[in-house]
């Protein structure tokens, strides 16, 4: 009885330790400024999206993204340190202030949205995915229907662990789940033949299978099982901040629609200074209208994110282009203008 | 006076501890409620909504979270029993061989211990894991129809089946805590006078009725202590079953933590779960000395 009294109190104090975080109710826009430092929680092991390099720099849309908010929120895009972090651990992160903003594959969903939920805020989202599963050519598995009784290897703590379940039980179809911490270890199951079928979101199947040594032998099947809206995330109780992060992924949209890019962008803040009538330009550039200031920001931010990262559309490029490692094609990741769900409220 | 300076610094001390406490829990309480995360435990009996590749009781992905939670918790126990069995065996057959008289066994326990304990446990898990068992083709043995078959799904052996990752975290956990064992099996042998074994010898018993009723039941007061530290770990060890993919407590608790965003009463059911199954095995233990000890002074 001693012993369990002993533990229980031992128990209390440690979990009490563990939850002492900072009291500051300000927003955290203001530590980042005073930081002079932008902490961006990653995953660090998805090519494409945040990839650690072999010279020790994190590369890919969702590294570029943290950039982008480095870039307006301090006006430098070098001045971030990145966090990788599991997708266990990324939500913990944020809510105990060890991560300023996350921009890490995280599906934006009604249950993490919400006070009562995860309590977190979403910004837009930088990339429209959806999970889909890739098994062995030599399998000749062609739909969900062939997998039935088989095990297919899961990301534990994710979307996908539920989206996997939904699919297979609306279908009436058994199958036995094989769950895994991280992707690295989903992977060497799958490859190792540990199950018949891994699943993930599309892109990460794509950017896994870029890795593997005859990528040519395995295939993504057709069937798509969810919506992944893929969105970074602060603190759902930071408004500032969260407002922040949402007009500075709203100017990387509108620049790609108005033809602003990391080239040209010199050129056209001279064209919208020299040209008074051109309004709308001249309040997206922050040359009238003060938008900036009404979010925190300084009122020139869309010329320091273009200049450092380029457009949305240069960053998409830049990462999963057809040119990249990782080509994955834009699909509904177009403009609205041009067949994809893009698109940007205006700057008003 | 002496009794009353005492007494004073002793409240003293309780005063400093149970304020200490108190303004820690108190924090926890407001940045609970600044965070929006009060305690709330309703969220156990909605929908898990996820599968389990093993259960032993019947489980399907509408139970709910504390059903899930349960179902962990005896893969745990499940794991955790059945390595400390065969770690036990395992440790005590090396602990022999590695006081005996016999140099090859001597030598191949030593390298055994040496090997086994100088290398992480995660990295061994993973070892038999990926290593191990997937690499097992199905084409590599034979099958002996409807008794035993083996591939890299796992043993399947007359209608029972055991999966690789149970496998794999079951044999990883035996291996490394035996060599534990064997060491504390090793010292309470040792801890036995060398007189013991000449006495034993020179009454003309055999080496392994000598080492069954003379040296073992002296080593075992010393061995007991130790032996029951091993078993913690062991329990707590269990835990990395997350790596190899069996859904242990903890690797439910971490689907849950992200489906729900409960990680603070996640944590407290984890934590209680395993304090509970720790004084279950520490308190075990403790009966078995004080038997061990009464045994000795009366036998």
């Amino acid at each position: 009885m001693r012993r369990l009294v002993s533990g229980i109190v031992g128990l209390a104090a440690l979990l009490t330790g563990c939850a002492t975080t900072n009291q500051d109710n300000s927003s955290r826009l203001n530590l980042i400024k005073n930081r002079n430092e932008l902490i961006c929680g990653v995953s660090g092991k998805i090519p494409g999206f945040s990839f650690l390099k072999s010279d020790g720099s994190y590369q890919g849309l969702d590294v570029d993204i943290c950039k982008a908010f480095a870039a307006a929120i301090i006006g430098d895009s070098e001045k971030v340190q990145f966090r990788p972090l599991t997708a266990a651990e990324r939500f913990t992160a944020i809510k105990t202030g060890e991560i300023d903003l996350l921009s890490r594959n995280t599906t934006f969903t009604l249950s993490r949205d919400s006070l009562g939920g995860n309590g977190l805020t979403f910004a837009p989202v930088v990339f429209h995915d959806g999970q889909g599963l890739m098994v062995k050519k030599e399998s000749r598995i062609n739909s969900l229907k062939d997998l039935a009784n088989k095990s297919i290897c899961v990301g534990s703590g994710t979307t996908t662990e539920q989206n996997i379940n939904d699919a297979f039980e609306s279908a009436s179809l058994p199958y036995t789940p094989i769950k895994y911490q991280d992707l690295n270890q989903v992977v060497a199951g799958y490859l190792q033949g540990r199950c018949a079928a891994m699943t993930s979101d599309r892109s990460q199947l794509a950017a896994a299978r870029s890795g593997f040594k005859n990528p040519k032998e395995h295939i993504i099947l057709d069937d798509v099982l969810s919506k992944e809206p893929l969105a970074p995330a602060s603190d759902g109780q930071d408004q500032k901040l969260s407002d922040a992060m949402r007009w500075v992924i709203f100017s990387l949209i509108s620049a790609e629609e108005q033809g602003i890019t990391k080239v040209n962008i010199d050129q056209k803040v001279q064209i919208a200074k020299d040209n008074p009538q051109l309004k709308p330009l001249r309040r997206f550039l922050g040359i009238d209208g003060g938008l900036g200031e009404k979010i925190g920001l300084s009122n020139d931010f869309v010329i320091k994110v273009i200049s450092s990262t380029g457009n949305y559309g240069e960053i998409y490029e830049r990462h999963l282009g057809q040119n990249s490692d990782v080509p994955i094609p834009r699909g509904l990741n177009e403009l609205y203008n041009k067949g994809g769900v893009h698109i940007s409220p205006p700057f008003n | 006076m002496k009794i009353n300076k005492k007494s004073v610094l002793q409240l003293g001390v309780c005063i400093i501890f149970f304020g200490g406490l108190g303004i820690l829990i108190n924090n926890l309480t407001i940045n609970l409620i600044r965070t929006g995360l009060g305690f709330n435990f309703t969220w156990l009996f909605k929908p898990a909504s996820f599968a389990l590749a093993e259960h032993p009781l019947p489980y399907t992905s509408s139970d709910s979270y504390a059903w899930a939670i349960f179902i962990g918790w005896l893969n745990s126990l499940k794991v955790i029993v059945s390595s400390l069995i065969l770690a036990t065996f395992l440790g005590t057959l090396i602990g022999l061989a590695r006081t005996g008289k016999n140099f090859l066994l001597g030598i191949i326990s030593a390298g055994y211990i040496t090997v086994v304990r100088q290398t992480p446990l995660l990295l061994q898990l993973m070892f038999w894991y990926f290593v191990g068992f997937l690499s097992l083709n199905d084409n590599m043995f034979i099958q002996i129809k409807n008794i035993f078959n083996i591939s890299n799904e796992g043993i399947e052996f007359s209608g029972l089946t055991f999966s690789s990752e149970f496998l794999a975290l079951f044999l990883g956990l035996s291996v490394f805590t035996s060599a534990y064992i064997a060491e504390v099996i090793r010292g309470g042998i040792l801890s036995v006078s060398g007189g013991q074994w000449e006495a034993f010898r020179s009454l003309g018993l055999s080496e392994r009725e000598g080492i069954t009723r003379i040296i073992i039941p002296q080593a075992l007061p010393a061995i007991i202590p130790g032996l029951t530290s091993q078993y913690l770990n062991l329990a707590k060890n269990s835990t990395l079953a997350i790596a190899v993919g069996y859904s242990d407590i903890y690797a439910i608790n971490d689907t849950i933590i992200n489906q729900t965003g409960r990680a603070i009463e996640c944590f407290i059911i984890l934590l209680i779960s395993f304090l509970l199954l720790n004084l279950v095995i520490t308190n075990t233990m403790e009966i078995m000395n004080k038997l061990t000890l009464k045994s000795k002074k009366y036998g």
